[in-house]
């Protein structure tokens, strides 16, 4: 029992347990919408992408998710934007777009001197490392994004079985589709503290994915792969805490792992 | 519980729509009124799925002007049924998920389905003769059965005009049969009913009317009027002479 409970006599642990719960649950309910619209690789390049306005906020000395929260949402905006007004594909406007901003990004943290941050952190979360602020934000955050699956909830299930069918009986698809980036920029800057920029992706989508495969329907995905979400991250930390492991990638393994086990275990159950 | 239809109607008048620089229909002018069965036929890229597409508003008209009438009117009063490629089968919805999003659009936000809705979608499922799979998942289904799980989602929105682009595509002569009864039957209480469809057997048993596109209105009218030697050879050329010949007997085919 002290096994568990140890590690919790620290500050630092209790709020990374907080801000990962809220992760581990918060990405897999909104990866459950990535994966059944097809919009892995739009997560992952938002995710790469606010790098540059994190690099900002640290530069100008405020909390990095003042600057990622609108970064990201613009960002999701422009690369419908680039894609509609060139006419190339979007998953091309999307790598353009991804590419040019993390680069960016990586150049401005080369040549800025009074940025005393741990690219290795941005990149792969540390979720030790959260303050008292980030967990008070991350909870208004998770407030919002609850309320506005709540809200768009039939809205966003019907645009993504058959959209064709919602524009006709009068749901606006252009802005339930931008309200669901919105949602998804504020559920990946909440997510990236704890897996960081790169790994960020193995939270929203990997539970999702693996509840995907044993769930019938559509809201059981998003329960189930909450709770995947929420025990990976947890796991991942007690593994931080007592091997000395990076929290990011830690939490990104056991949910690779989960996943793959439920992939074995599904085809096993199946050629039954 | 299903509420009476106030004479729902279509016209389409002068309508030309051009899609992809080139013009998928010229000078569209018909009209369908309550009570109507109606197949749209026509070969492979003759536009009919286009001006299901223009009539429900999904395609900006280059010229002319569509009106819905009476019920049709009102929110929620054309209910459309995509072609099966446009339906996202990766999502995992059960036939009873379906059918309730019919009451989408009848709900406000944050507003949760209520009694009257759950009463409404039981009927529905009913109605279309799928209350025993109502627990099943969608991709479960034949495509006769997806396509009453549609019906009942039209039911379900309360719409008077129900668009059906292809409907028949993968169904087998049985179910296509099935699904012309819950229509006729949908008819029967004066909504409008457009199917689109490849399928040129039994036409004049399946619809009240239909209306052969081949980028504009060849004919309309009843089947055995509308489907003359003349219109058959505009919409399919020699290959659909011979095809009447064969269905329909030596007066349909000229010989």
């Amino acid at each position: 029992m002290d096994y568990i409970s140890e590690p919790f006599q620290y500050s630092f642990m209790v709020r990374a347990l907080i801000v990962s719960v809220l992760v581990g649950v918060m990405c897999p309910i909104l990866g459950a919408y990535v994966i059944t619209r097809g919009r892995s690789f739009m997560g992952d390049a938002l995710a790469h992408s606010v790098l540059p306005a994190m690099v900002l906020a640290f530069m100008l000395g405020f909390s990095p998710f003042f600057a990622a929260v609108p970064a990201a949402i613009l960002i999701a905006v422009l690369m419908g934007g680039v894609s509609r007004r060139t006419g190339i594909s979007e998953d091309t406007s999307i790598g353009i777009i991804f590419a040019g901003m993390f680069a960016l990004g990586l150049v401005m943290l080369s040549v800025a001197t009074n940025v005393n941050v741990d690219i290795e952190d941005l990149l792969l979360g540390q979720v030790l490392g959260v303050s008292q602020t980030d967990v008070y934000v991350s909870l208004g955050l998770t407030a919002l994004v609850l309320a506005g699956l709540y809200a768009f909830h039939r809205q966003l299930v019907y645009t993504t079985f058959d959209v064709v069918g919602a524009a006709v009986v009068g749901i606006r698809t252009r802005v339930v589709e931008y309200v669901l980036l919105a949602l998804l920029a504020l559920v990946i800057v909440i997510g990236i503290q704890a897996a960081g920029i790169v790994l960020v992706m193995a939270m929203l989508i990997t539970p999702a994915a693996a509840a995907y495969l044993i769930a019938r329907r559509f809201v059981e995905v998003m329960v189930l792969g909450a709770v995947i979400g929420a025990a990976s991250a947890v796991t991942g930390l007690y593994l931080s805490y007592y091997v000395d492991l990076p929290s990011g990638p830690a939490m990104a393994l056991v949910a690779t792992g989960v996943f793959a086990l439920t992939a074995v275990g599904k085809r096993r159950f199946a050629t039954r | 519980m299903v509420k009476t239809v106030s004479s729902p109607g279509i016209s389409v008048d002068d309508v030309t729509v051009v899609r992809g620089g080139h013009t998928a229909l010229t000078d569209v002018t018909f009209s369908v009124g309550a009570a109507t069965l109606m197949g749209v036929v026509g070969p492979n890229g003759a536009g009919k799925s286009t001006l299901l597409e223009a009539i429900v508003g999904l395609l900006p008209l280059s010229k002319g002007s569509v009106q819905l009438h009476g019920s049709a009117a009102e929110k929620g009063g054309i209910a459309y049924v995509p072609q099966r490629d446009r339906i996202n089968w990766a999502f995992p919805a059960t036939v009873h998920d379906v059918v309730m999003m019919g009451r989408c659009c009848n709900l406000g936000w944050f507003r949760q389905p209520g009694q009257y809705d759950r009463d409404m979608v039981c009927e529905c499922l009913k109605r279309v003769d799928m209350w025993d799979s109502r627990r099943s998942l969608v991709t479960e289904l034949s495509g006769g059965q997806r396509q009453r799980v549609f019906i009942g989602r039209a039911l379900a929105q309360e719409a008077s005009v129900i668009l059906l682009d292809e409907a028949f595509s993968g169904v087998d002569v049985g179910a296509q049969e099935g699904i012309i009864e819950v229509l006729q039957t949908l008819r029967d209480e004066g909504r409008v009913v457009v199917l689109v469809t490849h399928d040129l057997t039994n036409l004049a048993q399946r619809f009240d009317e239909i209306l052969c596109v081949n980028h504009h209105i060849c004919a309309k009218g009843p089947p055995e009027e509308a489907f003359t030697p003349e219109v058959v050879m505009e919409l399919y050329g020699s290959h659909g002479i011979e095809f009447a010949a064969n269905h329909y007997g030596p007066e349909t085919s000229g010989q």
